[in-house]
């Protein structure tokens, strides 16, 4: 029997847009896989909607705020819904990147040296002293991203001292706590963790190289801006850990039917952990359906799989 | 039927089943996911995703007030009488509605636009019109038909966003002249052309918005208008004339048009979009005639004639309908609208500046210094009010500073409070700035992605 599926796609996050092009994507392969579909907004009518639909399966694909940081999921269980996707406590944990990293970093995993600084650190103790000890303890390059968000909005590699108070201000527009992080070099993976009827798969790496070198938000959304490799082109043995490492991260955190870990591999072919994604890009350049292809599957059949794992659980 | 068949063997397909075997280190392409990408013209290369762009996605959500769009109010418009107009003209004329029609556009409407454009004191003949679809087409023929890739054109200081897209993607260059609360400053465009001759660049004209300008919301003095053509006349420089909001003024007369004063040295651009309903796509070009050929050579190329349906629907309403009065109905609610916008942030932005439309859709403000519109915009979204940063109206990544703010929308009621929301991120950016004082641009800046909402948001 095929599942009736909501999907959620839209949201009032800066990835708005993102979650639209996401979901549209999902719903599209759902359907060709037989499944029935709507696609509802996250607003006011939502939960009228829900209650009356009682949907067989709910799938979020909503990026950014209530959508990733476990509130929505919240909802959901109260409604007694299914779901696709992590339960709220591990949503919390891998949206608050801090956070996800000191979790990962406990399962053995390696992480990048990293600081949170709220704004009112630099407030209190001035803005100046506060960048000087930062950029002195992580040395340059380095990264600043804002503690939560996706899709790269609010983040830097901040090459010099001097650009370094306006990297931590771009990533205050995003979130009260910008977290400044040292700069691993080598070669940047994202790796797609799915639970197919019912059977865990890490999908094959997939690399990025973005022309310029950042891969930002125009570097992600404009088809023909980034270059990808799928499979990424690393060892085998090398391949090896970062897959275990996908794994152990997506289990140290709680996660659940699909995810997205991106690393970066160092020099040394350890793989280091940047950040988990719950709720991770679906659309025509993102990640997870390179993956998706890179293991010879078809989108359609996976994400099929991943709502009959939801639907059975 | 499609005139590009894909070709059967993509360069760079992601080759799903053979992928496993394929991963020979190093050596190998990887997936653009996009086989044209080196297809491009040149031109597409600020054809880009903006992460300002995508921001403005929540602006049409209900709970966020957005000042970002430009949106005509159409809920004030006769839709009664409208949909009495369309009933009769199927039924009636329909084999002649939905046909394909002249290029230059049907001769009754052109008739009556030279009507229309009487209000401006413009003469002229229905021959000299050319109707296109919306203004927008306009400024595209106008391009295609003087710009050559490296050409000049010099525009305002801010200047109407989808005009610059026009002219980036004819390659053209764009210099800015600077304005104050009676426009465009003859004096300083006078040193411009002046510059840009000496420099042995080559301008092919002022594109300029004289009324109720957007994004600025100033409108040309009488006194200047002569002084502007003047100054162009002794650099041999063609004017262009966006008029759209001309007879959207909030107090006295529509001043005469630039047009009225020279009708070899202007094209003039009109418009019902601002005036009746941009849903049917209707403007126009006023051209001296050797211009006015081409351009309707160039329209016909383009889309071999504008809306026959739009045009007959047009004419039957200015022909039945009060159309000016309806024209003053709009007048009267916008300037109402202003009046809430212009009391809102003398309450609760005392700290910025900005301009005093007397007409139009736009305020135009400037922050405090140090503070920065475009990085300020997610905080905005996050406090559920949008707007359009100031970078958008240049070419040349000025404009962090300001804003464009608009009223045509959104009620009374939403504005002061979309207002109040402004105020307060103003607020937590100062308190950031306080912290950390002036930062400086950012450092990467991608130049010339388009960082404007697209016209359907309100």
């Amino acid at each position: 029997m095929n599942p009736r599926v909501t999907v959620l796609a839209g949201g009032l996050s800066h990835e708005r847009d993102v979650s639209l092009r996401s979901g549209r994507r999902v719903a599209e392969a759902l359907r060709a896989s037989g499944c029935e579909v709507t696609v509802l907004d996250a607003d006011a009518h939502l939960l009228p909607r829900l209650a009356e639909e009682r949907p067989d399966v709910v799938w979020p694909v909503l990026h950014g705020a209530i959508g990733e940081d476990g509130a929505l999921r919240d909802v959901l269980e109260l409604l007694e819904l299914r779901y696709v996707g992590s339960r709220p406590q591990s949503c919390r944990l891998a949206w608050d990147k801090p956070i996800a990293a000191s979790v990962v970093r406990a399962a053995g995993i390696a992480v990048p040296e990293h600081i949170a600084l709220p704004h009112a650190t630099f407030r209190d103790l001035g803005a100046q002293p506060v960048l000087a000890a930062a950029g002195a303890w992580a040395g340059f390059p380095l990264v600043v991203k804002p503690s939560r968000g996706g899709s790269a909005l609010g983040v830097a590699v901040v090459d010099g001292p001097g650009d370094l108070a306006r990297a931590v201000v771009d990533a205050f527009a995003y979130g009260d706590t910008a977290v400044v992080q040292q700069h691993v070099p080598g070669t940047e993976v994202a790796v797609s963790v799915v639970e197919v009827d019912g059977e865990l798969l890490v999908l094959p790496a997939v690399e990025i190289v973005a022309d310029g070198g950042s891969y930002d938000y125009t570097a992600r959304y404009t088809a023909g801006a980034t270059e990808f490799f799928a499979p990424a082109r690393l060892a085998d043995d090398v391949t090896d850990r970062l897959a275990k490492a996908a794994r152990g991260a997506h289990e140290a955190l709680g996660l659940r039917h699909v995810s997205r870990i991106d690393f970066i591999v160092d020099p040394d072919g350890t793989p280091v952990f940047l950040e988990a994604n719950a709720a991770p890009g679906m659309t025509e350049t993102s990640l997870l359906p390179q993956g998706v292809a890179a293991a010879g599957l078809e989108l359609d059949a996976v994400y099929r799989g991943i709502v009959q794992t939801a639907f059975t659980a | 039927m499609s005139q590009h068949p894909p070709p059967s063997s993509p360069p760079d397909a992601p080759a799903a089943s053979a992928a496993a075997g394929a991963a020979a280190a190093g050596s190998r392409h990887g997936n653009r996911l996009d086989r044209w990408r080196d297809t491009y013209a040149a031109r597409t290369a600020s054809m880009t995703a903006s992460e300002i762009r995508a921001l403005f996605a929540v602006a049409n959500r209900p709970e966020v007030v957005s000042l970002a769009g430009g949106m005509p109010y159409l809920p004030a418009l006769p839709l009664d009488a409208i949909a009495g107009i369309a009933q009769r003209l199927v039924a009636e004329r329909g084999a002649v509605a939905l046909q394909y029609g002249s290029g230059q556009g049907e001769e009754v409407l052109r008739e009556q636009i030279v009507e229309v454009m009487r209000q401006q004191q413009i003469h002229a003949h229905p021959d000299d019109v050319v109707v296109t679809t919306g203004s927008q087409q306009a400024l595209d023929l106008v391009a295609r038909v003087f710009l050559d890739p490296g050409d000049v054109v010099v525009a305002e200081a801010p200047s109407y966003v989808g005009a610059l897209n026009v002219f980036r993607a004819y390659q053209a260059q764009i210099v800015h002249v600077p304005m104050d609360a009676d426009g465009l400053q003859p004096q300083a465009l006078d040193e411009t052309l002046t510059r840009l001759a000496a420099q042995g660049r080559r301008v092919k004209f002022l594109y300029t918005v004289p009324n109720h300008h957007n994004p600025a919301g100033v409108t040309l003095s009488l006194e200047r208008r002569p002084a502007v053509l003047d100054v162009c006349r002794r650099h041999g420089v063609l004017v262009l004339e966006d008029d759209p909001y001309a007879l959207l003024g909030f107090e006295g007369d529509p001043l005469p048009a630039l047009r009225s004063m020279d009708s070899e040295l202007v094209v003039h651009l009109g418009s019902f979009s601002k005036t009746f309903a941009p849903g049917f796509r209707v403007g126009w070009a006023v051209a001296p005639h050797a211009v006015r050929e081409k351009l309707v050579l160039a329209a016909e190329s383009a889309v071999l004639c504008p809306t026959s349906f739009g045009q007959f629907a047009i004419a039957e309403y200015l022909q039945t309908y009060d159309w000016l009065g309806q024209v003053k109905v709009f007048r009267e609610l916008y300037r109402e609208r202003r009046d809430a916008m212009l009391d809102a942030l003398a309450t609760h932005l005392p700290q910025a500046t900005w301009t005093h439309p007397d007409g139009g859709f736009y305020v135009w403000l400037t922050l405090p210094d140090g503070l920065d519109a475009k990085a300020m915009l997610p905080r905005a979204v996050t406090a559920r009010v949008a707007f359009v940063p100031g970078t958008a109206f240049y070419a040349d990544g000025s404009g962090r500073q300001s804003m464009r703010l608009s009223y045509c929308f959104p009620t009374a009621d939403r504005i002061r409070e979309g207002v109040r929301r402004l105020a307060g991120v103003v607020q937590d950016e100062l308190e950031v700035l306080e912290t950390f004082g002036s930062v400086g641009t950012p450092p990467h800046e991608r130049q010339g992605s388009v960082d404007s909402p697209g016209p359907e948001l309100a």
